[in-house]
């Protein structure tokens, strides 16, 4: 393991990795908490998740090449994305919303086909970013570097954050919207249009994305192949944090972020990706034995 | 229809398929109708999870793959060491005589079709216990990551690749070879699960997808059904995987084994698009999704998987039951049952987990 | 509105089988046209490079029918090519070049873009003896089998930048240092192509007793290469290697340029396609890029005169500079002309051996098989980013400017 041993003799390195990987998940965040609020509300798995956030990204690399600060994607992008996941709603996902999971999943995974396709026909399948000229924080005597729109994407998501939680404490949609999660059929009998909450939170969910995507775009690159991976990894955190959780989504999406870095520095770049889809069966197996265990105590 | 007309038909439709090959016309399609074989095959074995069990995996892939390197190695390994295929595989001076080749590629499935099954159980009693969406997508993560394995395993090629043996002049063309290899074990699985279906398995099975609490509170001991029922499908699409290889030549881990993405999403999508949870659907299922998919491919010119992405989101919104179940609801007494209304529409409906 | 689904879903099919099976038989000659066949990715992960190779073909075409076309046994044909997509998958790949063989009756190939989709196709063509001419497969393990209908253009993969590290060494002495000291760093895809770059690199660093450092595997889903080089920065190499198509290219240079990473020699493969110069900047300067081909080499032929020509017409016909992928691609199709004409033959017997033949010089570089049948008259040649032009550094017979070693630190710059 003499990969073990460079973190050994100079641990600097590691305060890089779980810089690098915190603010990593700080973004994986913003779309984890997008699905707990659909899971949570409507009861649907989108596995189309992660490519609203390439598609955010796309939206902002647009912007970036018409000549407008990559910055302004952010807002941009959820806007879009918002009109974008109301349309979807409309069109698809109301016949499946209250049908067999399974048939969700399906109809969103070929959406996902779908949008990767589109993605592929009009931006085309090279990798693009959007350069935020921002600069780079050097700390330790340049051993440790922090791109300084990796720190804006933290601010975005607490700011993002902070005001999802405001929204679904204060406003009369995000009540709405809690009471739909509670119980749909008392909250229809108490007048709400469930339907409309839907929508609302269908495209509120693609917001959030596509807030996230232009980070993304701005932070890494993206092609439109991508976007799986993203739904893979929100998956996993809702899985572990629970839903409707906030707190609980953030702390796993940051564990998430450091621990996919120290694998992948550990164990070599290729084994990154199958580490996460590997912890994915991990963590359904351990949950399903804890369940399994709880049952027959009450046995 | 009645007993002997059915086997009229069965007979029909085997003569038909044996005599393909000669007829002249049809000889630059062989490959295409192998091709084609292969496609039933997927959906055949993924309804026995998905259809008749009710038990959703987007994870069958890692069969496939599984079944298809292990034959691959075991033909690798019994005629070369590693460092001399890497060399001479593929051209004429690994030229394998027809005996060698057939042995490779029976031992070579054989092993292949085991260590699914080994695999299967194994992974089984963990991953069976989840229920509905957990087990979907802890399926999909399987896939994946069973394939970013094999990609980062220098054994077995690693990213580069394995190329497996060319087949032997003397055992003829490509076209006929597979397509006679393919008909064979597609029959054979059809066979098999026909038998299965109309048993006390198949009872079992379609108990644990109507309601598995309550027929686990009657005695059923579902978990061993379950993993039995991941076995067989795994079984026959280790074998499948295992010529799948040698058909294709080259096997690249992503692409071509564990093809999550195409292969494995098409199983399920010729299934439901067929009918799950029928003898016929996936057959009938595959062979309509082929044939689309080829008219997308060859018409449609780089657009043909977004109509790919459409079609799944329409088959799945609008035509949930599949071109069986559909006829089912408009002919009953064609399929021989007149019973109860209601409780049929349960039986093939796809709302069963509610 | 569901019925007319329903019966849309019975007719679709019916409409397919019966085009699928009747539309498309065409022969390896009609009339006047000689048609020549292709499996490409239009869609996928290679598209970009798909489209680059077929813009060559297509250019190669329509300046051999421009200037009268192909000339067998006394009569002039047209050339045509007929494109299947494979979608960037050699499943996909393996199953179109039997229905260009077996369904379109194609006896002429053109190869396919990338390593894994001619390994996938090669096989084939061998085993039904269809002549592929290619240019876009360059694994040295396509070359190694006995394929005799197979034909290379191009300098295979792990000549790409085997150029490097032997540079790197005689910086190395020219310093007054042992080659044997340097360390090297290695993060390369993990696909047949760039695998085989990787080989080429091991081989020379152990000729000249140089130790490998870092040898990271980059996922083909590559978005962030920040661990590996948090590697780079703690293990301090003498020369970095990275090669991973475009998307390797680009994510390279530009985390390099973000995170300042510090290396004496930095080595990559596909600048040109990844446009990393357009893309960064003055950020991607002083990046060493292995090309098959540059249009300030001073090759010539009849069709496009000298390569500069070629780059300007390429440029007039698509609007962009040719990557080397694309001059590959106009090569083989002149390839496959000038084996026509000295065949004066369809027979693809007596192709194959005047393709063996070959010994030809094109805009693109001199073209001549050995018995494997890969391209052995045309070198590599490596280009450094200076002030945003790529100059040739790289073998000393094509060298235009000096290299710039070591890379300036990014706090001079």
């Amino acid at each position: 393991m003499g990969n073990l041993e460079i973190l050994i003799q100079a641990p600097i390195f590691s305060v890089q990795l779980l810089i690098d990987g915190l603010l990593v998940g700080s973004i994986f965040a913003l779309a984890a908490y997008g699905m707990a609020l659909l899971w949570g509300v409507m009861n649907i798995i989108n596995i189309s998740q992660g490519d609203y956030v390439i598609l955010g990204g796309y939206v902002t690399l647009t912007l970036y090449n018409a000549g407008i600060h990559p910055l302004f994607g952010v807002p941009v992008a959820a806007v879009v994305l918002f009109f974008v996941g109301w349309a979807i709603y409309r069109v698809v996902i109301f016949r499946v919303v209250d049908r067999d999971l399974f048939i969700s999943i399906l109809a969103t995974f070929g959406i996902s086909i779908l949008l990767q396709q589109l993605m592929d026909q009009i931006f085309g399948a090279d990798i693009q970013s959007a350069e935020s000229g921002l600069g780079t924080l050097f700390l330790f005597d340049d051993r440790v570097t922090v791109g300084q729109i990796k720190l804006v994407a933290l601010a975005v998501v607490i700011v993002v954050s902070v005001s999802l939680v405001l929204f679904f404490k204060r406003s009369r949609m995000g009540q709405a919207i809690r009471a739909t999660a509670q119980n749909a059929r008392a909250a229809r009998l108490m007048g709400i249009n469930t339907d409309r909450v839907y929508a609302m939170t269908f495209a509120m969910n693609a917001a959030i994305c596509g807030a996230a995507g232009a980070l993304v775009v701005m932070t890494w690159v993206i092609q439109p192949f991508i976007g799986l991976a993203y739904t893979i990894r929100s998956f996993m955190i809702v899985v572990v944090a629970g839903l409707g959780n906030i707190a609980g989504v953030v702390a796993a999406a940051l564990g998430l972020g450091a621990a996919e870095q120290f694998a992948a520095f550990l164990l070599g770049a290729e084994f990154q990706i199958g580490f996460v889809f590997g912890l994915l069966v991990v963590i359904l197996l351990v949950r399903n034995m804890n369940l399994k265990r709880q049952r027959r105590v009450l046995k | 229809m009645n007993g002997g007309g059915k086997i009229a038909l069965y007979l029909g439709l085997a003569v038909a398929a044996l005599l393909v090959p000669q007829v002249p016309f049809l000889q630059p399609y062989l490959i295409q109708f192998a091709f084609l074989w292969v496609m039933i095959l997927f959906a055949m074995t993924w309804d026995v999870m998905g259809g008749q069990m009710g038990y959703n995996s987007f994870g069958n892939i890692v069969f496939f793959g599984v079944g298809m390197y292990a034959t691959a190695v075991v033909q690798r390994d019994l005629y070369f060491t590693v460092e001399e295929y890497a060399n001479v595989a593929g051209g004429e001076q690994a030229a394998l005589t027809p005996a060698e080749y057939l042995t490779g590629l029976a031992l070579g499935m054989g092993i292949g079709g085991m260590l699914a099954v080994l695999i299967a159980a194994v992974l089984g009693s963990g991953i069976l216990g989840l229920r509905g969406h957990y087990f979907a997508i802890c399926t999909l993560g399987l896939g994946i990551a069973a394939g970013e394995l094999a990609s980062g395993w220098d054994y077995i090629g690693a990213g580069s690749g394995l190329v497996t043996p060319l087949l032997p002049d003397a055992l003829g063309e490509r076209g006929p070879f597979f397509y006679y290899v393919f008909l064979v074990l597609a029959v054979i699985t059809f066979l098999v699960l026909k038998r299965l279906y109309a048993g006390q398995f198949g009872l079992a099975i379609n108990a644990i997808r109507d309601d598995e609490d309550k027929a686990d509170a009657l005695g059923l001991h579902a978990t061993r059904y379950k993993t039995v029922a991941w076995c067989v499908s795994g079984f026959f699409l280790a074998l499948a995987g295992g010529v799948f290889g040698n058909l294709v030549i080259f096997i690249d881990p992503t692409d071509v084994a564990f093809a999550g993405p195409t292969f494995g999403v098409w199983m399920v999508l010729m299934a439901i698009l067929g009918g799950k949870g029928t003898l016929w659907g996936p057959v009938i299922g595959a062979t309509v999704f082929h044939l689309t998919q080829e008219f997308f491919w060859t018409y449609l010119f780089g657009w043909q998987r977004v109509a790919l992405g459409l079609l799944i989101v329409v088959v799945v919104v609008f035509f949930p039951l599949g071109i069986v179940g559909w006829l089912r609801e408009r002919w009953p007494q064609r399929f021989g049952e007149m019973v109860d209304e209601d409780a049929r529409r349960v039986q093939v409906s796809l709302e069963g987990e509610r | 509105m569901y019925r007319y689904l329903k019966s849309a879903f019975v007719a679709l099919p019916s409409a397919a089988l019966a085009m699928s099976l009747f539309g498309t038989a065409q022969a390896k000659v009609e009339g006047d046209t000689i048609v020549l066949g292709a499996a490409l990715s239009f869609t996928g992960k290679y598209k970009t490079n798909g489209k680059h190779t077929k813009n060559g073909y297509e250019l190669a075409v329509k300046r051999v029918n421009e200037m009268g076309g192909v000339k067998v046994g006394g009569k002039n044909y047209e050339l045509k090519v007929v494109y299947y997509d494979d979608e960037s998958t050699p499943a996909r790949g393996a199953q179109l070049v039997e229905r260009l063989i077996k369904q379109d009756g194609i006896q002429f190939m053109l190869g396919p873009y990338s390593s894994g989709l001619t390994k996938a196709m090669a096989p084939v063509t061998e085993k039904y003896k269809i002549p592929m001419v290619e240019g876009n497969g360059a694994s040295r393990s396509l070359f190694n089998k006995g394929y005799k209908y197979l034909f290379a253009v191009l300098s295979t993969s792990e000549q790409y930048l085997a150029e490097a590290i032997n540079l790197a060494a005689e910086q190395a002495k020219a310093a007054g240092k042992d080659p044997g000291t340097l360390k090297l760093a290695l993060a390369v895809e993990n696909d047949p192509f760039s695998q085989d770059i990787r080989a080429g690199v091991l081989d020379d660093a152990k000729k000249h007793g140089m130790k490998v450092v870092i040898d990271d595997k980059l996922p083909k889903e590559l978005n962030d290469m920040t661990v590996t080089l948090t590697k780079v920065k703690a293990l301090k190499p003498d020369v970095l290697v990275v090669s991973g198509h475009s998307k390797g290219a680009a994510t390279a240079v530009r985390q390099m340029m973000e995170q300042k990473v510090e290396v004496p020699m930095f080595a990559i493969t596909h600048c040109e396609a990844a446009d990393v110069v357009g893309k960064f900047g003055p950020g991607a300067d002083y990046t060493l890029c292995a090309t098959q081909w540059a249009e300030t080499m001073t090759y010539e032929d009849d069709y496009f005169g000298s390569a500069s020509d070629y780059a300007k017409l390429f440029e007039k016909e698509y609007g962009y500079v040719p990557p080397y992928q694309a001059a590959e691609s106009t090569a083989s199709v002149l390839v496959w002309v000038d084996a026509l004409q000295r065949a004066s033959s369809f027979d693809t017997a007596k192709l194959r051996d005047a393709l063996s033949a070959t010994d030809m010089r094109t805009f693109y570089g001199n073209v001549k098989f050995d018995e494997t049948g890969k391209n052995i008259a045309k070198p590599m040649v490596l280009r450094q980013i200076q002030g945003g032009q790529y100059k040739v550094v790289a073998p000393t017979k094509w060298a235009s400017d000096k290299l710039v070693h070591p890379r300036p630190k990014w706090s001079e710059r």
